[in-house]
């Protein structure tokens, strides 16, 4: 898999987002290039995910900019992918699921099949192809949506909280997967408010307090000497759990 | 109360007896009923997706008119085709006035109402939760709204046999376009009607019974059909 | 997938195509359809001319609107100044006497206005006004509703300015109105056939018969080609001559309910 980067980099520019009277993320400027996995780090309510979904263009900013180096939003969105907190899947077999998103994505259908079986196989799933989906446990079915977004190859593949529904056993298979990408040289954007989870899957953070952004800094560094108070505060009251 | 009774022991004399002409006009009922529903189906449900995922200005008004619709009075629904199916009307050189297929077109219109408004109600229920996900597949318009209508088969289906019930019970539009004509078009419904107005209520209330047990069959088929197919894709 | 478009494919095609024999369509009254007449008579037809008859049985009023509107190709009903409006309008070609029965004044056994046994029914007319017994109208254009309101008139009444809660515009058929008699009742105006036919009668007999006043003529004419092209003469008027003829004059005779004959053949060659 190549990082020739070619949506990458992402660049915002004092992006906002106001809904219901409240600014959810408050003037954040930022560029995200490829290589380093990065983490976006905060507590509960802090705005990780909403600054997710303005990355990936499922919401639009109230004022600022957002743009990539790819200005065709077709070509932008194949090169993308994200996986939820809940994964949402259709009533098919696993497989059905992820030959689904590569239609979508107007990949030939002789292609499709194998494509699906590479994506299932290097998620562990291959033995539960024509399994229902819905069901399957939570950790396959989060597995599955991992299959479906890496099908496609995205050069960035955006992940919300996908281990905080999770038993701890199916949160390691999931990190598995997630390094094994990585390791293939897909971007990884993912937010988490796992500390232990951002120590061991992110090369750099991108700390978030009520919408701002905060501190930026590789992952050692964030953890060792945090450079702002509210990163500290986080991580001291945060009680760590594997 | 012992009429009740009477007719129901009337009703399984009438099913045991097999009388040619009784099942000739419940075959008729059902194909008229079905081929009504099965083309309000195939309208009503992209109908509905559409306007459950679309956003456009006067949506709201749609909607409050879509099931307003589900409402509309057999009789005048009946009245409003027969006028257009008429010789005197635009429709007329069709001749297809006093036919079954004015019968069916006259049922799909009552129906498609329903279907529609219904679907719609679910899409719009699972749109909260699959939305995020079709965009991000880059699933966009028409094809997310099929492929949510696809996902939840199961759920519509209890749209669809509303439609069924409304179809198999009305009597004031088939009556209208149909002429309860004799060996023609004459449906369970109308023979209820046309049984009660020559006295025979004991009959009537027999065919009655029926249709009744009829609409339960297919209801409890339905049913039935649904429940595999939930096992199977979960 | 593919099953289920089959289904949906040969459902349509039944439910449309049922017509491929010749037919005509006949609007008649619903008192000749009740009384079991048209499923008597009408095999006989098909099976020596192989055309079916469709019979869309409505009032006389509504059955002549159908011919205006080009929707029935013969029309067959009992209202002869209707009629004669009918053909004076062009709507229809010639008319042609069929067949006459009567009609029967009906009440409750009780006889709150004594009408019993009287020969004359305009006379019963003015005893049920006077004593406001309840008295259930058809209301609908047909013949037996036109009908009735002749006989008001010969009584002196001028039923529409006269009529207090006693008279009952129902606006129904002649079967639905006996049903709404025998439940209230009351008196009402029937032709004999229905009432020979009619099942659900609770204390309703017949109190006047026999008056010339009752004779109820019954007449068939083609719908007019020349307004309606549509219309298909040969076949229709194929079935007005065989009705007319002998033969079919003898059949309309033969029918009869409990040994009863219902209808009088009386076409003029």
């Amino acid at each position: 898999m190549t990082t020739d980067g070619r949506i990458l980099p992402l660049q915002m520019r004092d992006a906002s987002f106001r809904a219901g009277g409240r600014t959810i993320i408050d003037r954040i400027s930022v560029e995200i290039a490829s290589g380093p996995s990065s983490i976006i780090l905060g507590a509960n309510g802090a705005g990780k995910s909403v600054l997710m979904r303005l990355m990936h263009g499922l919401l639009a900013p109230t004022s600022g900019e957002i743009g990539w180096r790819e200005t065709d939003p077709d070509k932008r969105r194949r090169q993308q992918a994200m996986v939820f907190q809940r994964p949402v899947l259709l009533r098919r077999s696993a497989l059905a699921n992820v030959t689904y998103a590569l239609k979508v994505a107007r990949v030939p259908r002789r292609e499709r099949e194998h494509l699906a079986v590479d994506a299932l196989e290097s998620v562990g799933l291959l033995h539960l192809a024509h399994r229902p989906a819905r069901v399957l446990s939570g950790g396959e079915q989060q597995r599955l949506a991992l299959a479906r977004a890496w099908a496609l190859h995205p050069e960035v593949l955006f992940l919300d909280e996908p281990t905080a529904s999770l038993d701890p056993s199916a949160t390691r298979e999931i990190e598995r997967v997630i390094r094994a990408f990585d390791a293939a040289g897909t971007k990884i954007v993912m937010a988490t408010h796992n500390l232990g989870q951002a120590r061991r899957l992110g090369d750099e953070v991108l700390f978030v307090h009520l919408g701002r952004l905060v501190e930026r800094a590789a992952v050692d560094e964030f953890f060792s000497s945090p450079a702002s108070p509210e990163a500290a505060a986080f991580i001291k009251g945060e009680l760590p759990w594997t | 109360m012992s009429a009740l009774w009477e007719a129901v022991q009337g009703a399984l004399g009438l099913i045991l007896a097999g009388d040619p002409t009784l099942g000739g006009i419940v075959l008729l009922s059902l194909e008229v009923s079905l081929s009504a529903v099965v083309c309000a189906t195939l309208l009503g449900l992209p109908l509905g997706a559409a306007i459950a995922v679309g956003r456009f200005p006067g949506r709201r008004a749609v909607v409050v008119l879509l099931n307003a619709l589900m409402g509309l009075p057999p009789v005048v629904v009946g009245l409003f085709v027969y006028l257009m199916l008429s010789r005197a009307g635009p429709l007329g050189a069709l001749g297809v006035l006093f036919t079954p297929g004015a019968m069916v077109l006259a049922q799909t219109i009552l129906v498609l109402p329903i279907i529609a408004a219904l679907c719609r109600q679910a899409v719009e229920d699972a749109w909260v939760e699959y939305e995020e996900q079709l965009r991000s597949l880059g699933a966009r318009g028409p094809g997310a709204a099929l492929t949510l209508v696809w996902d939840i088969r199961f759920s519509l289906l209890t749209a669809i046999l509303a439609g069924l019930g409304r179809a198999s019970a009305e009597v004031g539009a088939v009556m209208i376009v149909g002429g309860n004509i004799d060996g023609v078009t004459r449906v369970m419904t109308t023979t209820i009607a046309l049984e009660t107005s020559k006295g025979d209520l004991p009959l009537a209330l027999s065919l009655g019974i029926v249709l009744i047990g009829l609409v339960l069959a297919l209801n409890a088929a339905a049913l039935y059909v649904k429940d595999a197919a939930q096992r199977r894709y979960g | 997938m593919d099953i289920a478009l089959r289904i949906l494919f040969s459902l349509f095609l039944c439910a449309t195509a049922h017509a491929q024999q010749t037919y005509i369509t006949v609007a008649s009254t619903t008192s000749t359809e009740q009384s079991g007449l048209f499923k008597h008579l009408l095999p006989i037809f098909e099976k020596k001319t192989g055309i079916q008859v469709r019979v869309v049985a409505l009032g006389t009023g509504q059955a002549l609107d159908m011919g205006r509107r080009g929707d029935a190709d013969v029309v067959f009903v009992h209202a002869r100044p209707l009629e004669e409006k009918f053909l004076a309008e062009g709507f229809g070609l010639t008319r042609y006497d069929v067949m006459y029965n009567d009609f029967v004044l009906l009440g409750p056994k009780a006889d709150p206005a004594k009408v019993t046994g009287g020969k004359e029914v305009a006379d019963a007319f003015r005893r049920i006004k006077a004593a406001q017994a309840p008295f259930v109208s058809r209301g609908d254009k047909s013949g037996t509703h036109f009908a009735e309101l002749e006989i008001w008139k010969a009584a002196g009444i001028e039923i529409a300015k006269d009529k207090g809660t006693w008279y009952r515009d129902t606006g129904q058929g002649m079967g639905p109105a006996l049903n709404s008699a025998a439940g209230m009742q009351a008196y009402i105006l029937a032709d004999r056939g229905t009432w020979l036919s009619f099942k659900n009668r609770g204390t309703l007999a017949i109190l006047v018969e026999g008056d010339a006043r009752l004779f109820n003529q019954y007449g068939i004419m083609l719908v007019n080609p020349a307004k309606h092209p549509s219309v298909k003469k040969a076949e229709g008027q194929a079935f007005i001559d065989w009705v007319i003829s002998p033969e079919g004059q003898t059949a309309i005779a033969e029918y009869r309910i409990g040994g009863e004959q219902l209808f009088f053949p009386n076409a003029r060659r």
